[in-house]
């Protein structure tokens, strides 16, 4: 089903045409754009690739584990479900303007809501 | 079946095996992520062999060039040499040509260009001084145009590398420096594209080799060049970047005076500022961004933000070196 999901989206050129609008939203989100400064942008960037890949039903190596130590950072800085649900929103947001159908919206943000606990290390 | 060659040990790749299995099934610890060609964490440079075209999707065209790929993604078709991208160099000698003074604190070194030696334009190469200390500094030089390499040196006062090249260095003296490296730099294609170019103090060295690139690539779209300083004393190369505005109609130079009044023809403001005033839009653009490590970031963000893909964003942000009293500015390398 999830495999599906990827090619019905575009797969690897939907995630492409996705990333930089999702990005570009999230950095100028007032909500969590903090969470965001002084990073490397090329390398995040990359990490937003890979995460889109992952919530569009793609090819993922996604463990939990590593989710938890790539934002402890920021949970000890506050990130909280608030936020969570911002990146979600910001989600629905870029693929809206790419014209995808509110269903296939639905499915995504499902897939990125399984990972919801172990961003927030609950 | 391929051998792969890395680290200076040789490892067996079964058919059908990506560099990354093969490197993990050994024993080798190396990073990694999603093995599925894209988060990009596995990249590696091909030394020797040639990368598999699969192994190359999505990656940026300037370290496309150069041989990088992912190795998760690659099954190799021939015998293959890797390495991790920071360790990819290795040395020459080379003779310094001339050493002079482009302003109040920078000098100009032009050193023999080495046989074989291949650089992009923008890229940075590290110089090692007598005492066996190293700093990376751009090139401003073109491969096609010029047969020395160019280097601009801010003489910092104390910097154990800056001070040796303004104090010290002589024609004729022998020095060592590695290997280009760095992705800053201008590839041709998409010539009718906008290019912004946006550096302070040295960041102008690597910005007049991609503009000069660019040119004689036959760049055709419009090229425009921020260079910013606080006063106008620190500003260099400004008659001659002048001449070429002149000689070149796609070409335009905007030198930027952040204090006091600012002679005729010159801008007030911070480069940055300037550059993101004249141009609130960048869809589109291609950005180049070389100079203090907080300007470029700030401005990373910014021009993406003004809808540069980030693709298209080429940030080169350099570091006061941290050291025993040695404060010598160089290039930002990903091993400090």
């Amino acid at each position: 089903m999830s495999d599906a999901l990827f090619d019905r989206l575009g797969g690897e050129a939907a995630v492409d045409a996705a990333v930089d609008i999702f990005y570009r939203k999230v950095l100028a989100d007032d909500r969590i754009s903090r969470f965001f400064d002084g990073v490397d942008m090329d390398k995040q960037a990359a990490k937003q690739k890979a995460f889109l890949t992952m919530a569009f039903g793609g090819p993922n190596n996604y463990t939990g584990e590593d989710m938890r130590k790539g934002h402890a950072h920021l949970v000890e800085r506050g990130l909280n479900d608030s936020h969570f649900d911002a990146v979600v929103e910001n989600l629905g947001g870029t693929l809206k303007e790419l014209g995808v159908a509110d269903d296939l919206i639905g499915e995504v943000a499902a897939i990125a809501e399984t990972t919801r606990n172990d961003v927030l290390g609950k | 079946m391929s051998k792969i060659l890395f680290e200076d040990q040789e490892y067996q790749c079964e058919p059908g095996e990506s560099v990354l299995d093969c490197l993990i099934r050994q024993g080798v610890s190396v990073n990694y992520s999603c093995k599925a060609g894209v988060c990009q964490s596995c990249m590696m440079v091909a030394v020797e062999g040639e990368p598999t075209p699969t192994s190359q999707v999505g990656i940026k065209e300037t370290l496309k060039a150069q041989n990088h790929f992912l190795i998760c993604s690659c099954v190799p078709e021939t015998d293959m040499q890797v390495a991790t991208p920071d360790r990819a160099g290795s040395s020459f000698d080379t003779t310094v040509l001339s050493r002079d003074k482009l302003s109040a604190d920078v000098v100009r070194l032009r050193l023999v260009r080495p046989d074989n030696y291949a650089y992009l334009p923008g890229q940075f190469l590290n110089l090692t001084n007598d005492t066996g200390v190293t700093r990376s500094y751009s090139l401003a030089s073109v491969p096609e145009l010029d047969d020395f390499l160019e280097l601009h040196i801010r003489h910092v006062p104390g910097g154990l590398v800056s001070g040796w090249v303004a104090e010290k260095l002589q024609t004729g003296d022998t020095v060592t420096i590695s290997q280009a490296a760095g992705q800053c730099s201008y590839l041709p294609g998409r010539e009718a594209q906008s290019l912004l170019l946006v550096g302070t103090g040295t960041g102008l060295a690597p910005l007049v080799g991609i503009v000069r690139d660019a040119l004689q690539q036959g760049h055709s779209g419009p090229i425009h060049l921020y260079h910013g300083s606080s006063t106008a004393e620190g500003l260099y190369l400004v008659s001659e970047l002048l001449a070429m505005d002149e000689a070149n109609a796609v070409f335009h130079y905007h030198p930027c005076v952040s204090q006091g009044t600012p002679p005729q023809g010159m801008q007030f403001g911070r480069a940055a500022n300037v550059a993101l005033e004249d141009f609130a839009q960048l869809s589109g653009w291609r950005v180049f961004l070389c100079g203090r490590e907080d300007m470029v970031k700030t401005l990373q963000k910014k021009s993406f933000l003004a809808g540069a893909a980030m693709q298209d964003i080429f940030a080169d942000p350099f570091i006061d070196s941290a050291g025993t009293g040695a404060t010598d500015v160089q290039k930002k390398t990903a091993n400090g």
